[in-house]
This record gives structure tokens, C-alpha cells and sequence, in this order.
């Protein structure tokens, strides 16, 4: 099973490239290698200027995502005997800008997940808010398949609407307020929801769905994006005769405690 | 003075070519230009049923033309396209769990193509002139 | 980052999901239903009746207006996709075609 493969990364140097280009690696396989080992084989015996991201190599610290083959995935968790014999381009993640080679500037991206107040808001009349807030177990399942995301970046890099209109807060983000929205602890979804409710929120979404089927961990940001539209469209409805926001997670609150 | 000269990729108007995903999307949206197209075919058609029954039936000739046969042969391709990718996203809008019981997207699936046979049946059986 | 205009497509996103819906259980048994081999229940009067039935003339413009709004929807959507046009004029003809179809179909179903 040892032998050789080719890997071509797409390399940008600021200073020297006007332009990103393809350089082609010849390197030892074996069959346990990941896409990470392979590019540490490159830096460790090719180029040691070869600029990427990692960190824990067991896809939890959302590091080292890249696109194989123009498919987003994280390089931990790819391994090159599902592509071996032939060879494999390594790029950047789409739709992000190039800082250098296979590092791409998440800024915008970190700033729109911080922008959906990831975090448990509590009501201002709230009386005992440092008390232990208990959850029944369905309370839990119904938030915890939106909160395994590791902020890779991936569904980002999958998403046509984001890379047409950077002004999407994209399935991430999105995917993380339906995530405190459908928390029973919380009750701050009526300042979510102006977030939601723009052009540039839920509504940027067009349901192409290549954000769920590239996640690493699972999480379906398309249903989040998509349930979302209909808490949207309730608050809509709502805004339309008059009503104010639904302030706690209302229908979190009834289902969980059905 | 900082060195940093981001890279920004442009994105071409060919961009969902270049994967079958992609590719796929953009089939189950142009699946829509045949959805409504067949709604014309029927404000056609009620157009001709209210003008009379001279209209009417020379509308049911115009559907029996091959262009027209051509086209719902397509349409049908097309729709069924729809029904398909409608069924599969759908239920991902839907409460996932009935209280503490949570429901199989299985069955979900099922009971879709389940009414989908049943709203066929009838109207099959209708067009076939059954009361 | 600070909160954006509310977007009124909960509207059109509601009427587009109406329509599909619609579509995709009703069109392709519809789309067959003429094909030439079942005519008995195009009968004119038959089909008449139906629509001077209120339940029938009701069903019938939803199957006419609603599938339009599911196109406008996806033909506004896929043209900003293929980067095809001016929002707001690909907007305007999307869904102002949907709307004076609904409009005609309605006189037509109702007042013709």
C-alpha cells in the first residue's frame, strides 16, 4: 500500500504573488496519513514557508479547515486513502479572503457569530438570576444538535448565498441563535430576532442545504436557518397586528413543558 | 505599515457548475419555471371555460398538440423533481418530537408520499370522470 | 454590527412555500390527468360545475395563483444566483407577474 502520491496546494504569498497558483508535491503514503500529515510532510521536507492552520488534530478545535478537491473539510478528518491513487488539490476555504496560502481571514465570520448574543440572556425582571436552572431532558434535545458546532468555518466556505452577499450572517452564525433561541433558560430572543428578521438574516438563505451535508459535527444549520424563517414569520404576523415580540423563548418554554 | 494584501476570489455567475450539488440546486430551482408554467396552463384553461364550450374544448385539442404533450411530459419530469426535493426538505421544518417522544424523519418522509399517492388517486380518479 | 430593516419575505417567502407545497403534492397527478387517456371528467359541464362551486372556484384559483408565487420566488431568487439583473427590477417582475395573475385568475374564478 506505500507508494507516492501527489498533493498541489494552492500557494499566495502577499508579498512576491500577484495571484494565487497551484504548486504540485510529490509525497511518501501511507494509508493512516490525513490531508494534515500530508501538509506537515510538505513543510517538514518541501517548504517550510507553507503557511496553515491546526491545532488539535482530532476535529474539535476547527482549525484546519480546507477545501479538498473544492469540498470544504477539515484536514484531521480526511485522510488521503479515500483518495489515493489520484491526486489531491488542497485550496483555501471559499468565500473568505486569502491572507496567505491555506490561511484565509475569519473576521467577518468570528464577528457575525459573536453578533447573534451566544449566550443566555435573561429577562431584566428576572428575580433569582444566578440560581441553577434546571433542564428535563427534552428541554436539553432540543438545542443540543445546534450546539456541537467547533466554529470551523466549513458551512461558510459550502454556502453560495454567503459567497455571493458577505453580508449574510450565514448558517453558523444562524445555526448558533436557534441554538439559545430553542434554550429554555433563555429569554432573549426578542433582541435575536431584528438579527433574523433582515434581508441579511434567515432571509439571505435559499436552502441549498450543502451547509449541513459539509458539517464536521453534524449540526443542521439549514433546519435552524429554516425554522427560523417560520419564528420569523410569526413575528412578522405578530409586528403586523400590533403585537410586541414574544419575549421568552415562548414555544420553547410550552414544549418543554408539555 | 502592514504587509497584509488579502486575496478576495471573485465568484463567477458559472460558480454552481462546478459542483454537483450545486448543480443539483439550481435543478430543483429552475424546477419552479415549470410548476409555474403549468399554472398558466390552467389560467388558459379557465380562461377557455369561461368563454364557453367551444373555447373549453377547443383547449383540451391544444393540450392534445405534441408541443403541448411535449411540454407536460417535461413538466412532469420536472414536478416530480419538485415533489421529491419538497419532501425531502420539509420535514426539517417540522417539530421533530410529540412531548418527550421524539418522531423518526421516516416517518415524516412516509407519511408525505403517503398523501402524495392518496392526492393522486383522486385526482386521477376524478379526471376519469368517477364520482 | 448594528440590526437591519425588517424584510418584508416572510410575505412572499409564505406565499412561495404555499405554492410549493401545493405543487408538490398536486401538480405531477395533474400534469398526467390530461394526457388523453382519462377525458370523461373534462367534460365542460362537469368541469363548469366545479367551478361554480364555491369550494371548487376556491381551489382553482389557489392551484393557479400560488404555484406563480412559488415561481416568482425561485425565478427572483435563481436570477440574483446567477447574478442576472437589478434586484429590484428582477424583484418588481417576479412578483408583480405573480400578483396580476392572481388578480386575473381571481376575476376570472370569481366575477367572469
Amino acid at each position: 500500500m506505500n507508494g507516492t502520491i501527489v498533493i498541489e496546494v494552492q500557494r499566495y504569498r502577499p508579498e512576491q504573488d500577484p495571484h494565487p497558483w497551484w504548486q504540485a508535491f510529490e509525497l511518501d503514503y501511507r494509508p493512516e496519513m490525513s490531508v494534515l500529515d500530508a501538509l506537515h510532510q510538505i513543510r517538514d521536507r518541501h517548504d517550510s514557508g507553507l503557511a496553515y492552520r491546526w491545532s488539535c488534530r482530532m476535529a474539535i478545535c476547527g482549525s484546519c479547515g480546507l477545501m479538498v478537491d473544492g469540498v470544504p473539510r477539515l484536514g484531521c478528518k480526511t485522510f488521503l486513502r479515500d483518495y489515493y491513487p489520484d491526486r489531491i488539490r488542497l485550496g483555501p476555504l471559499a468565500h473568505f479572503p486569502i491572507e496567505r496560502d491555506l490561511i484565509v481571514d475569519l473576521r467577518d465570520f468570528l464577528d457575525k457569530l459573536a453578533a447573534v448574543k451566544p449566550y443566555l440572556i435573561r429577562a431584566a425582571q428576572d428575580e433569582r438570576p444566578s440560581e441553577p436552572r434546571r433542564q428535563t431532558p427534552a428541554q436539553l434535545a432540543r438545542f443540543l444538535p445546534f450546539a456541537q458546532c467547533i466554529s470551523c468555518g466549513l458551512c461558510y466556505a459550502a454556502c453560495p448565498e454567503y459567497g455571493l452577499n458577505n453580508r449574510f450572517f450565514g448558517p453558523a452564525a444562524l445555526a448558533l441563535l436557534h441554538r439559545y433561541n430553542r434554550d429554555s433558560r433563555d429569554q432573549g430572543r426578542a433582541e435575536r430576532l431584528p438579527t433574523m428578521n433582515a434581508e441579511d438574516g434567515v432571509w439571505g438563505c435559499t436552502f441549498v442545504g450543502y451547509c449541513s451535508q459539509v458539517c464536521p459535527k453534524g449540526v443542521d444549520p439549514a433546519a435552524a436557518i429554516n425554522q427560523g424563517k417560520i419564528v420569523s414569520v410569526i413575528d412578522y404576523v405578530r409586528h403586523l397586528v400590533g403585537l410586541s415580540p414574544a419575549t421568552l423563548g415562548q414555544d420553547a418554554t410550552q414544549e418543554g413543558e408539555r | 505599515m502592514s504587509a497584509r494584501r488579502p486575496y478576495i476570489r471573485p465568484m463567477p455567475r458559472t460558480w454552481w457548475l462546478r459542483n454537483p450539488v450545486f448543480r443539483r440546486y439550481m435543478l430543483r430551482e429552475a424546477t419552479a419555471l415549470f410548476v409555474g408554467g403549468y399554472g398558466l396552463v390552467l389560467l388558459w384553461g379557465l380562461s377557455a371555460l369561461r368563454q364557453g364550450e367551444g373555447a373549453w374544448l377547443a383547449y383540451l385539442a391544444g393540450l392534445s398538440h405534441p408541443l403541448a404533450l411535449a411540454f407536460h411530459t417535461l413538466a412532469l419530469a420536472m414536478a416530480l423533481y419538485h415533489t421529491v426535493t419538497w419532501f425531502a426538505l420539509t420535514p426539517k421544518l417540522m417539530p421533530s418530537r410529540i412531548g418527550n417522544r421524539p418522531i423518526p424523519a421516516r416517518w415524516v418522509k412516509a407519511a408525505h408520499y403517503g398523501l402524495f399517492a392518496l392526492c393522486s388517486l383522486v385526482i386521477l380518479l376524478l379526471a376519469a370522470g368517477v364520482h | 454590527m448594528k440590526s437591519a430593516r425588517r424584510s418584508n419575505e416572510p410575505l412572499t417567502w409564505s406565499l412561495f412555500a404555499a405554492g410549493g407545497l401545493l405543487a408538490a403534492f398536486l401538480t405531477p397527478p395533474l400534469l398526467l390527468a390530461p394526457l388523453g387517456l382519462l377525458g370523461e371528467g373534462l367534460r365542460f359541464e362537469r368541469v363548469r360545475a366545479f367551478l361554480d362551486h364555491p369550494l371548487g372556484a376556491l381551489i382553482l384559483w389557489a392551484l393557479i395563483a400560488l404555484p406563480l408565487w412559488h415561481a416568482a420566488h425561485r425565478l427572483y431568487h435563481g436570477l440574483s444566483d446567477l447574478k442576472v439583473g437589478a434586484h429590484r427590477l428582477t424583484y418588481a417582475l417576479c412578483y408583480g407577474f405573480a400578483f396580476l395573475v392572481t388578480l386575473y385568475s381571481g376575476y376570472l374564478v370569481w366575477f367572469a
